[in-house]
C-alpha cells in the first residue's frame, strides 16, 4: 500500500475550504473583518460596563461554588472569633466562611463587589456620554431604551446580591425594602407578604433573592446586552464629526487587527484594575456588621452608591402623609412617594426622552454624527438639571456621615438637601446653557477674526490692537473670509495651529529627532470620496 | 450583488485579477474591504523604516511588558499556593494576602493589557478606512410586498371571516394564559392577614401578646432571655428589650424590640401629662418608665439613637426624630407617625411586664392601617 505524503502546510487551507463548503461563512467572515469602527475615547465607557460584566459573570460563578442562601439559623463555629457562638442564618454563615475559611475567597468576594459598582458607575458615565453627545437620537431610540432598561436591572442585580450575606447591613436594606413595598396603596400588605411569604423577614427572602440574582437577572442582563450590541452593530456606531465624515459614512479603523486587539488590551485593563481594587480596598466588610438583628443598625448605613440617590430621596421626603377618611381610615405613607413613584419615573421616563425631544425639535431625520454638548444647549442643559439632581439625591443619601465628617447640623443638612433639590436643578439648566451659548459665541468668533496671537501690535497713532492669526483664506485687506462652523473643535492656540512643533517624544530622552510641525497636528489627512459618489451620481 | 459593488467602485479603477501572483496579500485585502465597500484610505506605518531604533525600543518595551506579566503571574502563583492565608486574630502575615493577590493579578493584567495596546497603538500601521453606512431604506415597494405577505397570512387564517374561530380561540386561549400564571401568582401569594400567632393577624400584633405566653403577660427582657427589674435601668438610661417569650429576641419577632427609657423625674412628668391626655396612650407609663416600639414607622430601621438631653430618639436609617416625652411624636424627617407605645407595669416578682400588647400598629405604615 502506498502512503499518501501528508501535506502539512495545506491543511489549514484545506479546512477553511471544507469549513466555507459546508457553512458558506467566507463572504459575512470578510464583512465582518472589515467592519469599520469609529474610533474615540468616549465611545470606550459602555466598554468598561461590558468588562466588568464578563469579571462579574466569572468571579459571581466562583461565589456561588461556597454560598449557602438558606435562612437556618445555625451557630457560628468558624475562623472569625469574635462572632463565635453568635446564632446566625446560614447564609450570613456561608458568607463568613467564604470570606475566611476559602482560600483566596475575600479576593473574589470582593471582585464581585467592586465589578458590581465599576458597572453601574461605567453604565451612568455612558449613558451621560450618550446624552450630551446627542447619540441617542434615531435611529437608536431602541438602544437608548434598553441601556435604561438595563441601568433599572443593574440596580436590581446590585440590591439582591448586598442582600444575599445577610449581615446587619444588608437586613436593614431588606427591612427598608419591605417598607417600600408596604406603603404602596391598596396592594403593599399583599405584596410584602407574597414576597417575603409572610411577615418580615420569613424564611424564604434569602433563597428567592438569590435565584434571582444568580439566574432571572443576569439572564435578563444578558439578553438586553446581546440586542444592545446587536444593535450597535448593525446600525454602526455614530461617529464626531471631522474630515471626511458624514451622516452616510464611518470613518475609523477596520475591526481587525487594531480596533479588536485595542480593545483585548482594553479588558485586560479593565480586569487589572478591578483586581487592584479588589486585593487593596476593602468593601463590605460583613464580619463586622455582625448578623441581622431587627433590634440593631449602626449609624452611617449606606446602601450601596447607585443606591443611594433613591435614599437621599427617601430622607429629604417631608413627613407627608396621605388620610382617606373612608372605613377604617386608609393611609398613604410618605415613603410611597419617593420609593416607589420617584424611583418608577426616573427610570421610566427617561425612556421616552428620545421621541419627546424628536418631538419638540420637529427632528425626525436619521443622525450618524454626533453633536457637542455646546451644540444643543436646551439638552445639556436638561442633562445638566437631572445631573444635579442625582448628584444632591445621592449626597442626601450620606448627609448623616457629612454632617458627622464637618461639624454641620443634621437637620441643617435635610433642609439643605430638600431646598436644594428644588432651587439647585433649575439653576444647573440656566448656567448650563449660558455656558454653551458662550462657547458656541467664542467658536463663531475665533471663526470669523481667527486665533489670539498673544502678539501686541501698536500703530502709527498709537492704538495698541492684537494681532490675530486668521484659520482660512483672507481677502485683499488681509482680512479672514467667513468660514462655516463644523461641529467641531476650533483650533484656538496658536500651537493647535503649528506654530509650535508638538512636544517631543520620549521619557529621559527624545525617541527620535522632533519632526517638523505638522499640517494638521492630531488628524491626519483625510480625503473623501469624491470621485465614487460622482461616479454613482451619474448612474 | 458582489457584482453589483464591484461595478460601482472599479470604474475608473481596473477590476483586480485575484489570480494576478504579482498582487501583494494587501493588495488583496484592500481589494476585499473595497467589496464591502470600505475604502483604506491611509494604512501607513508609524515608523520611516523597517527596523527603525524608534521601532525596536517599542518591541523590547512590549516584550519587557509581556514578561513582567508572566513574572507577577508567578507571583501570584506562589502567593496563593504558600502565604499563610487562614484568618488569625491580631497583625499576622495572612492580612496581607489578599492584597498581594490584588496587586499581583492586578499588575500582572495591566502589564498584559498595556502591552496588547502598545502593540496596537505604536506598532501596527496608522489606519484610516471609510466605510459606507448602508443606511439604504428598504424600497417602497419591498415594504409593500413584506406588508402583503404579512396581510395575506392574515387573510389565509381567515381570523376576519371566521367570527366563530376567532371567538373560540380567544376564549379557549384566555384561561391557558391564566393558566401559566396561576401557579407563580397562586404559590407565591399569602394574605399578611392570615392568623398565623394568636387570634389576630400578625400585622397587628407583636410578641407581646399574651396570647403567647398562655394569657399571662409576657415579661420584658434582654437579648439573652433574663427579666428586667425597673432598678437595672439608671435614671436617663434606656435598654432594648424583647418579648420574653421563646424565641422572642430573634428576627421571628422583627416587630417587637421595644426601647425601655428610665425618665427624668423632670421630663417624666412632662411624658406622663402627654400620655394622660391621649386616648391611646393613658395609663401605658409605670413610674418615671416608658417603653416605646423601637421599628420606625417610617421604613422599619431600628430608631436606636437616643439622645438623653432632648429626649429626642433618632433613627439613624433616614434620620426620622421622635420626641419621647411627647408620646414619641415624628418632630423632623420622613415619618409621619408617632412611635407606638406598650403599655408596662410590674409583676409579682417585680419585673416589668407589657399590660397589654401595643394598642398601635408597629413598624412602617401602609394602606389599610386602622
Amino acid at each position: 500500500m502506498k502512503r499518501r505524503k501528508f501535506d502539512l502546510a495545506s491543511v489549514p487551507g484545506k479546512t477553511a475550504k471544507g469549513v466555507d463548503e459546508r457553512l458558506q461563512v467566507a463572504t459575512p467572515l470578510r464583512g465582518l473583518l472589515n467592519k469599520v469602527f469609529p474610533d474615540h475615547w468616549s465611545f470606550l465607557l459602555g466598554e468598561i460596563a461590558l468588562f466588568s460584566f464578563i469579571v462579574l459573570l466569572l468571579s459571581g460563578v466562583f461565589l456561588t461554588l461556597f454560598f449557602d442562601p438558606s435562612m437556618k439559623e445555625v451557630a457560628y463555629e468558624g475562623a472569625y472569633p469574635a462572632l463565635r457562638g453568635t446564632e446566625m442564618s446560614a447564609a450570613y454563615e456561608s458568607s463568613l466562611r467564604l470570606s475566611f475559611e476559602v482560600r483566596g475567597g475575600l479576593f473574589m468576594r470582593q471582585m464581585h463587589h467592586w465589578a458590581a459598582l465599576l458597572f453601574m458607575a461605567s453604565i451612568v458615565v455612558h449613558m451621560a456620554r450618550v446624552f450630551f453627545t446627542g447619540a441617542f437620537r434615531k435611529p437608536r431610540e431602541a438602544n437608548w431604551a434598553i441601556g435604561i432598561a438595563l441601568f433599572l436591572l443593574g440596580f436590581l442585580a446590585g440590591f439582591t446580591g448586598y442582600s444575599l450575606p445577610d449581615d446587619g447591613l444588608s437586613g436593614t436594606g431588606l427591612r427598608i425594602a419591605s417598607a417600600i413595598m408596604l406603603s404602596i396603596p391598596v396592594v403593599g400588605t399583599w405584596l410584602s407578604a407574597s414576597i417575603f411569604g409572610g411577615e418580615f423577614p420569613g424564611e424564604l427572602i434569602i433563597g428567592r433573592f438569590y435565584i434571582a440574582h444568580v439566574l432571572l437577572i443576569p439572564g435578563g442582563l444578558l439578553a438586553l446586552i446581546s440586542v444592545h450590541l446587536g444593535l450597535v452593530f448593525k446600525q454602526k456606531h455614530t461617529q464626531w464629526p471631522g474630515p471626511g465624515r458624514t451622516n452616510s459614512n464611518v470613518v475609523g479603523e477596520r475591526m481587525f487587527p487594531r480596533y479588536a486587539l485595542k480593545q483585548g488590551g482594553f479588558f485586560m485593563t479593565v480586569f487589572g484594575v478591578i483586581c487592584l481594587l479588589a486585593g487593596l480596598f476593602q468593601i463590605n466588610p460583613i464580619w463586622l456588621f455582625g448578623p441581622y438583628r431587627a433590634s440593631e443598625v449602626s449609624s452611617a448605613s449606606q446602601p450601596d452608591w447607585y443606591v443611594m440617590f433613591m435614599d437621599g430621596l427617601v430622607r429629604l421626603m417631608p413627613a407627608w402623609q396621605i388620610d382617606i377618611p373612608i372605613g377604617d381610615g386608609y393611609v398613604i405613607p410618605p415613603l410611597f412617594w419617593p420609593a416607589v413613584v420617584g424611583l418608577g419615573a426616573l427610570t421610566t421616563v427617561p425612556m421616552f426622552y428620545p421621541w419627546i425631544e424628536a418631538r419638540r425639535t420637529k427632528d425626525y431625520r436619521s443622525h450618524h454624527i454626533l453633536q457637542r454638548p455646546r451644540d444643543a444647549p436646551e439638552r445639556t442643559g436638561l442633562g445638566a438639571m437631572a445631573f444635579t439632581f442625582f448628584v444632591i439625591a445621592t449626597l442626601s443619601g450620606g448627609n448623616d456621615v457629612i454632617a458627622d465628617k464637618f461639624h454641620i447640623s443634621l437637620n441643617a443638612m435635610t433642609w439643605a438637601g430638600r431646598i436644594g433639590l428644588v432651587i439647585l436643578p433649575p439653576l444647573a439648566y440656566y448656567l448650563a446653557v449660558r455656558i454653551c451659548l458662550g462657547l458656541q459665541q467664542h467658536d463663531r468668533e475665533v471663526l470669523a477674526h481667527g486665533a489670539e496671537t498673544g502678539i501686541i501690535k501698536r500703530l502709527p497713532n498709537g492704538q495698541f490692537v492684537e494681532v490675530h492669526q486668521p484659520l482660512g483664506p483672507v481677502d485683499d485687506h488681509g482680512h479672514p473670509l467667513p468660514l462655516d462652523y463644523a461641529g467641531w473643535v476650533v483650533p484656538k492656540k496658536m500651537n493647535r495651529l503649528g506654530a509650535l512643533a508638538p512636544a517631543v517624544k520620549g521619557f529621559f530622552f527624545p525617541v527620535e529627532k522632533p519632526v517638523e510641525a505638522p499640517v494638521s497636528p492630531a488628524v491626519p489627512p483625510v480625503a473623501g470620496r469624491d470621485q465614487r459618489e460622482e461616479i454613482t451620481s451619474g448612474r | 450583488m458582489t457584482v453589483t459593488k464591484d461595478d460601482q467602485h472599479g470604474s475608473g479603477r481596473k477590476p483586480v485579477d485575484l489570480s494576478d501572483p504579482r498582487l501583494s496579500r494587501f493588495e488583496i485585502v484592500k481589494e476585499g474591504a473595497r467589496r464591502d465597500d470600505i475604502e483604506i484610505v491611509t494604512y501607513e506605518s508609524q515608523f520611516a523604516g523597517p527596523n527603525t531604533k524608534a521601532e525596536k525600543r517599542v518591541e523590547r518595551a512590549i516584550a519587557l511588558l509581556f514578561l513582567l506579566a508572566g513574572l507577577l503571574g508567578l507571583v501570584f502563583l506562589v502567593a496563593y499556593i504558600w502565604w499563610p492565608w487562614e484568618f488569625e486574630l491580631g497583625h499576622t502575615n495572612s492580612d496581607y494576602y489578599t492584597p498581594i493577590l490584588g496587586i499581583s493579578l492586578g499588575l500582572a493584567l495591566l502589564a498584559v493589557g498595556f502591552g496588547i495596546l502598545s502593540w496596537a497603538k505604536k506598532l501596527l500601521p496608522h489606519e484610516v478606512s471609510i466605510q459606507d453606512r448602508h443606511e439604504a431604506m428598504s424600497t417602497d415597494e419591498d415594504r409593500q410586498i413584506t406588508g402583503q405577505t404579512a396581510l395575506f397570512m392574515v387573510d389565509e387564517l381567515g381570523v376576519q371571516r371566521r367570527p366563530l374561530l376567532r371567538g373560540a380561540v380567544l376564549l379557549g386561549l384566555a384561561p391557558l394564559g391564566l393558566v401559566a400564571a396561576a401557579p407563580l401568582v397562586g404559590g407565591l401569594i399569602k394574605s399578611p392577614h392570615k392568623p398565623d400567632r394568636g387570634e389576630k393577624s400578625p400585622m397587628f400584633n407583636t410578641g407581646f401578646n399574651a396570647d403567647l405566653n398562655e394569657g399571662k403577660p409576657v415579661r420584658l427582657t434582654r437579648e439573652d432571655g433574663t427579666g428586667v427589674r425597673p432598678e437595672d435601668v439608671s435614671v436617663g438610661g434606656q435598654i432594648t428589650v424583647f418579648p420574653g417569650i421563646p424565641g422572642g429576641a430573634t428576627n421571628e419577632f422583627a416587630d417587637s424590640p421595644t426601647l425601655l427609657i428610665h425618665l427624668r423625674a423632670g421630663d417624666a412628668e412632662v411624658a406622663r401629662k402627654a400620655a394622660e391626655s391621649d386616648e391611646r396612650n393613658k395609663g401605658a407609663m409605670w413610674g418615671n418608665y416608658v417603653a416605646f416600639s423601637k421599628i420606625c414607622t417610617h421604613a422599619g430601621c431600628p430608631a436606636s439613637l437616643y439622645e438623653q438631653q432632648t429626649n429626642r430618639l433618632l433613627c439613624p436609617c433616614h434620620q426620622s426624630q421622635f420626641l419621647i416625652t411627647e408620646n414619641a411624636r415624628p418632630i423632623f424627617g420622613p415619618a409621619s407617625r408617632r412611635l407606638p407605645m406598650l403599655p408596662i407595669t410590674v409583676d409579682a416578682e417585680g419585673f416589668l411586664v407589657a399590660a397589654s400588647d401595643y394598642r398601635e400598629t408597629i413598624g412602617p405604615d401602609f394602606w389599610e392601617r386602622p
